[in-house]
């Protein structure tokens, strides 16, 4: 098979793997990818998609989605890679993002961000040892004005304290 | 859709106005204080005192005042209007009390204050106004009615005369003029073109872009329909921020609405002109909001740069021609044509024309956006509409331009904001973030934090940036660990001026900005962390080792 191809691909040729027909996940990621026309430079739709799906980008999936759209998998996993946004590794129940935008920075977001440390053991980047928790980071969410802001699993909360934030996470660890 | 259509529905929207609207913020900052519970709590709170026919509760995008959120203004009570700040969502009958006259405790802004009062607003003129959801609050504030001229009384290159005329120039930082930037694309050979608005907004400090698409995607939307027009394009791309997931949603509301209405598709107002837009998602990197880079990342691939020329206006999107404008630039469009060049080019100064989108953050009293015509000067800003830093300290420096940007400290505060005085001072206008820092801000720390945030952003397509700024970055912690010596910061300005001189992009190129410009105003910071040269054991005579490397 090409790596490249620009005539319209042939479908029958590309089956899920094994495990892909058991799960619906890909199913619904297939019709996503259909919705796209399976077109190449959709990939990051996809993989948006993939994730929300899947919580994380596993390998299989990965080479579910080149095979999908006839792109050679290094393509797929340097652009998974390439995007802070898209991760390989698996994330913990909870998610909680620090801002470290300028307006955040000099409203003390650092100081957040090591109380948090020290409450939980984890770096940015890091899930906890249980799963409960995953700790990231964000270069800016664009909520300046009411910083230094935090995000508890997609939900903003504007104004926080170090000890806002350790209290909130105390429900979740 | 034809004119008469649109005025129809426009008319229709605006009898349906009631006496008195009770304005909700529901933008991203107002939203994370539970502004949509406020209006809920509003509605149901003007049903249950039978206000309904006088009364209507309304879903609005930013207001500006973003710092005291969640807002909710006041219309056809008072005079100039009246703006509830911090509310919470218990106090919802109250302020719906307080429209029969009963009392309220609830804070009231001042709508008189300079916050406001100085603002021009032009591009955010409907920003806190209309609902951001709906076509028909857009079209009934005029919307849509520069696209109908456009396409019934314009030639193209009479649209790029009209914009090159404005003197608008491009709002994403560089400040290239407009016109000429359309007019190239227009000029370029090729059957199929495109339009991309960038609403890669990665500046940290920097929420202008979020606002407009959450506040009026329609705009935003119409000026790319203008100028896609203008330059032949019957295809556009949004490239908005995943991190923005209510601008997306508002932009795929809007799309969907104006395709319904005829006023994105095939054939708009019944002519020949077809226009389609599509949305596309960024995925966390900021070197994505450099053109080329974005351009690569459209076509779903990494987003790294590649070497200009050849411009997008000459090969673009697939190798084809494209325009590429900020979210801003755009904004800017519809007004422009609406009220005319002329009116456009009376504002502002002489080479930066009409008004700018700020987002004045960090340490100052009032937060929020603003929009202030060209050449009103800093000190206007942060201490009249930001009311200055906030528990009596002073204010130090004003960070303009993000990671490409400047520190420009406080005697320099009456220069005007146009792009050629701040260049002049070593930053740039950027986008529009304007981070205030206070008398206890550290300036090396804030050197080092954009050099850490330039360098996790480097592509690593070339070396003086992907080397560079990690080699920058070290030197800057070991000077703020006070372990660095005059020979190191001699080093960092060496290594400044060859990242700014050799890198690809304009990452790469400005990233040095903010450690130059620390250097140029705070110099004595850096020089009181230094540690003195270690001497040379005078017996061994042995050379010291860092000059052998």
């Amino acid at each position: 098979m090409a790596l490249t191809t620009t005539s319209e691909p042939s479908r029958a040729a590309v089956r899920p793997g094994p495990d892909a027909t058991k799960d619906k996940r890909f199913k619904i990621l297939e019709a996503h990818i259909k919705k796209f026309q399976y077109r190449q430079d959709a990939l990051i739709e996809v993989l948006h998609k993939a994730q929300e799906l899947f919580g994380y980008l596993e390998d299989n999936v990965m080479r579910y989605v080149a095979a999908q759209l006839k792109l050679p998998p290094s393509r797929v996993y340097g652009v998974a890679t390439f995007y802070h946004l898209f991760t390989l590794k698996p994330q913990g129940e909870h998610t909680c993002v620090v801002c470290l935008g300028t307006a955040c920075y000099v409203k003390g977001a650092q100081r957040i961000l090591d109380a948090i440390e020290a409450r939980t053991h984890i770096k940015p980047g890091e899930t906890t040892p249980d799963n409960k928790l995953s700790l990231l980071t964000a270069r800016c969410i664009g909520a300046c004005g009411i910083a230094p802001a935090v995000v508890y699993d997609s939900q903003v909360a504007p104004k926080q304290t170090p000890e806002d934030t350790i209290a909130h996470l105390n429900q979740w660890i | 859709m034809q004119l008469d259509d649109l005025n129809a529905l426009a008319e229709k929207q605006r009898a349906s106005r009631k006496k008195i609207c009770l304005r909700t913020c529901m933008s991203a900052g107002c939203m994370s204080s539970r502004a949509d519970v406020i209006r809920q709590n509003l509605d149901t709170a003007v049903k249950a005192q039978g206000l309904e026919a006088e009364v209507e509760v309304r879903r609005v995008g930013c207001m500006g005042f973003c710092g005291q959120g969640p807002l909710v203004g006041v219309d056809g009570v008072k005079e100039g209007g009246m703006l509830y700040e911090q509310v919470k969502p218990e106090d919802a009958s109250a302020i719906v009390g307080a429209l029969k006259g009963d009392k309220c405790d609830v804070a009231l802004g001042d709508p008189g204050h300079p916050f406001f009062a100085r603002q021009m607003r032009v591009v955010r003129a409907n920003g806190g106004v209309i609902d951001p959801e709906r076509i028909e609050d857009y079209i009934a504030a005029g919307g849509y009615l520069a696209l109908h001229s456009t396409l019934t009384d314009l030639k193209p290159a009479e649209v790029v005369e009209q914009i090159t005329r404005s003197g608008l120039r491009g709002r994403g930082g560089a400040g290239f003029p407009t016109g000429l930037k359309w007019g190239t694309v227009a000029k370029s050979p090729g059957a199929k073109k495109y339009v991309v608005c960038n609403g890669d907004e990665g500046d940290p400090g920097a929420f202008m872009d979020r606002s407009i698409l959450e506040s009026d995607p329609h705009l935003v939307l119409e000026g790319m329909a203008v100028a896609a027009y203008a330059v032949g394009a019957d295809q556009g791309f949004i490239y908005v921020r995943a991190e923005y997931p209510l601008a997306i949603s508002r932009l795929q509301a809007a799309i969907k609405q104006a395709r319904q209405l005829g006023l994105l598709g095939g054939a708009i107002f019944e002519s020949p002109f077809n226009f389609n837009v599509d949305i596309r998602i960024g995925a966390g990197a900021f070197v994505c909001g450099e053109e080329t880079a974005l351009m690569a990342s459209v076509e779903g691939k990494r987003g790294t740069p590649r070497p200009r020329p050849p411009f997008p206006a000459e090969s673009g999107l697939w190798g084809c021609p494209t325009l590429i404008n900020n979210v801003e630039t755009f904004a800017n469009i519809a007004p422009i044509l609406r009220r005319g060049a002329d009116w456009y080019a009376s504002i502002g100064t002489e080479k930066s024309k009409g008004t700018k989108v700020f987002a004045l953050t960090g340490k100052i009293q009032n937060n929020g956006l603003i929009e202030v015509p060209m050449g009103i000067t800093l000190r206007q800003i942060v201490e009249e509409m930001g009311g200055g830093a906030p528990d009596g300290g002073s204010i130090k420096s004003v960070q303009t331009g993000g990671p490409s940007g400047g520190c420009i400290p406080s005697q320099h505060l009456d220069t005007p904001v146009d792009y050629d005085s701040l260049n002049r001072l070593g930053s740039i206008m950027g986008s529009g973030g304007m981070v205030v820092m206070d008398d206890k801000t550290n300036m090396v720390e804030i050197a080092k934090f954009y050099m850490e945030f330039c360098m996790e952003e480097s592509c690593g397509k070339c070396i003086p940036c992907r080397t560079g700024t990690v080699q920058m970055f070290h030197l800057l912690e070991k000077i703020t660990a006070k372990r660095a010596t005059a020979r190191d910061l001699a080093r960092l300005e060496e290594l400044c001026d060859m990242v700014k001189n050799t890198s690809l992009c304009g990452l790469g190129q400005t990233a040095p900005n903010p450690v130059m410009s620390t250097l140029r105003f705070f110099r004595g910071e850096y020089e009181a962390l230094l540690q003195p040269e270690p001497q040379p054991a005078l017996s061994t005579g042995a050379t010291e080792p860092s000059t052998i490397r």
